[in-house]
């Protein structure tokens, strides 16, 4: 099915959730509201026209700059039985993004969402396991969202040069252990 | 589960456990709480520093004696930010991240990088430069499932193969050496062509590495490992994984094919005119076991450098014939692509390597997302190792043929 026969049949279906669609784009999707996607999932698997098996991709992507600010997850979907892909797309706000799990549907899920979460803070509400994955457990913050700063701190140790360390650094002073030398040791030549 | 709750003690926080920020701190009782355990059960920590899991791997394991009853992978100890890195650099300089991700085959993730923003920019580069990929792709490929076939059998105790398999392929790593000066990490693959152009010579070079190949290597690969009978013995029954969970769980490439799905992206969704070679889809027959086993995966890796070897002496027939073109003519100047995303899968060595890039318009890519097949396939994993030996386990996590480099990224 190409990808507009899949979308007027998510329509049919699903009605006021689908909220968009990018039918034009060169991975075409389709916008689903967020608390319908885990049904909107098993139908897509269920039905024998769509059968799509596979969950190739999900990603968590931040858009701060649109209007209003959000965070998508974006699902892309193919299917080993008719050999054509098409993506969801489910838009949650900044602050406190949950979407429902879909790991029922597709077990891959289940780390893809802890990535997800990792990295971007999107929760996943019904998550069997909800940690960390790739970061540290202790670690704070979630780096890939857009208005990330670097922390000055981690476990105590301090991890950021702060603006005095850079000072010292322009005055010429050798800090830590560079600048490196890459003279052969037996090259040295004593100083006078 | 719900957002990210403050934590009221801050990072002095001396003596209880990390708390992980989901759960609020609080521990949930699972099977890994040590109060659940039964009476002759034990959790033990294989790795990170673990020779046979392929890089730093942690599994935990609930072993009763020498059984496995859950198994659970800890991975992120190889992670190099390599999304993050992505939106700091321009596409160009995606590259070398791109290289360091899978370093087994490295030129497998520039390639699929590289045809994703390919795409998003409507660059279409000439025949010669898509049959001189082709080219560098199989001979990865080649190189690729020698040393998953090679360090496999050194996992499960055999050490004389992988020593005739290195040697092989060396020889490989000498023509890229070759072509690009580098022996591991290329950064050969550039949006809208490639780095360097083929030497004088390589294609008689190819040539005598693959009359070595079909009729030296290749059969006694065959001798030596896939028709031993210690190695069907050893492996045809052990990790065995149906088509419904392979699929369920994204296992792709030979990992899939050994489970007895005849997919592949070359023949399915074919890039670099993949559709235009003559080649045959391995898969898995369980013609010792059942289907899916670890001699399976094995026995597809081993067919797929045969298949490999045709292709290649196709693109070099055709290559001969071919006009070269500069391999720089469609590089732009400047990667800029218009507005947009792109889902770009191509059939790396190891499976289905995904590029979700979402560009802004700008020079740098807006979000990069890798979907890593190994990442997928190790997300299998527990449902696979439950109820096997110790030492089945080292047998299952080769025969995935996982590098780390690609699940942490």
């Amino acid at each position: 099915m190409d990808a507009r026969a899949i979308h007027e049949k998510l329509v049919a279906r699903f009605e006021e959730k689908v909220t968009g669609a990018g039918l034009e784009a060169a991975s075409p999707f389709t916008v689903v509201a967020a608390d319908a996607i885990a049904e909107v999932a098993a139908f897509c698997k269920a039905d024998p026209a769509l059968a799509f098996d596979n969950l190739m991709c999900l990603s968590g992507v931040d858009y701060p700059k649109e209007a209003p600010p959000r965070m998508e997850v974006v699902y892309h979907l193919y299917s080993y039985e008719h050999l054509h892909t098409f993506a969801l797309k489910v838009h949650v706000p900044r602050e406190n993004p949950a979407v429902p799990t879909v790991e029922k549907t597709w077990g891959v899920a289940n780390w893809h969402e802890r990535e997800a979460w990792d990295l971007l803070g999107i929760a996943f509400t019904g998550h069997s396991d909800p940690r960390r994955i790739l970061l540290p457990d202790d670690w704070e913050g979630h780096p890939l969202r857009k208005d990330w700063q670097d922390p000055e701190y981690y476990n105590g140790l301090h991890v950021k040069p702060t603006q005095q360390m850079a000072e010292r650094a322009l005055a010429g002073e050798a800090i830590g252990v560079g600048p490196f030398d890459f003279t052969p040791p037996n090259m040295h030549v004593e100083e006078k | 589960m719900s957002g990210l709750p403050a934590d009221p003690s801050g990072p002095g926080r001396p003596e209880s456990l990390p708390a992980t920020a989901q759960t609020g701190g609080a521990r949930r009782m699972t099977d890994w709480d040590p109060d659940a355990l039964d009476t002759d059960e034990m959790i033990l920590q294989m790795g990170p520093q673990h020779p046979a899991t392929h890089g730093v791997l942690r599994v935990e394991l609930r072993t009763d004696g020498e059984i496995v009853k859950a198994a659970r992978p800890h991975i992120g100890y190889l992670h190099r930010c390599f999304e993050k890195h992505c939106e700091n650099v321009d596409y160009p300089g995606v590259m070398p991240y791109a290289d360091r991700m899978d370093y087994c085959a490295a030129m497998g993730n520039t390639l699929g990088f590289a045809l994703a923003v390919e795409k998003l920019h409507a660059i279409q580069v000439s025949p010669y430069v898509d049959t001189v990929r082709v080219i560098m792709a199989e001979l990865q490929r080649i190189a690729s499932h020698i040393l998953a076939v090679g360090t496999y059998t050194m996992d499960i105790g055999a050490f004389t193969p992988f020593l005739h398999l290195v040697r092989d392929r060396e020889k490989i790593l000498d023509l890229f050496e070759w072509t690009c000066g580098a022996r591991l990490l290329y950064n050969y693959n550039w949006v809208g062509g490639v780095s360097h152009d083929l030497p004088d010579g390589f294609v008689k070079a190819t040539r005598d590495l693959l009359r070595e190949f079909d009729a030296v290597t290749f059969p006694e690969f065959l001798d030596l490992i896939i028709h031993n009978r210690i190695f069907v013995k050893r492996l045809s029954h052990v990790g065995v994984c149906s088509p419904e969970l392979a699929i369920f769980h994204d296992l792709t490439g030979p990992n899939l094919r050994g489970s007895g799905v005849k997919r592949d992206l070359r023949k399915d969704a074919p890039y670099c005119g993949y559709e235009t070679y003559d080649f045959d889809v391995c898969v898995g027959t369980g013609q010792y076991g059942p289907v899916g086993s670890c001699f399976d995966r094995n026995w597809v890796r081993v067919l797929e450098m045969r298949e490999s070897s045709r292709i290649l002496h196709q693109a070099l027939d055709r290559l001969e014939k071919m006009e070269r073109t500069d391999v720089h003519e469609k590089v732009p100047k400047r990667v800029k692509p218009p507005k947009g995303e792109v889902y770009f899968r191509s059939e790396a060595p190891r499976g289905q390597l995904g590029y979700y890039v979402v560009s802004d318009g700008n020079v740098n890519p807006y979000r990069v997302k890798v979907k890593s097949p190994c990442f997928t396939a190790m997300s299998a994993f527990h449902h696979l190792a439950k109820g096997l030996m110790i030492a089945d386990i080292i047998a299952l996590i080769g025969s995935l043929d996982i590098v780390l480099g690609e699940i942490d990224r």
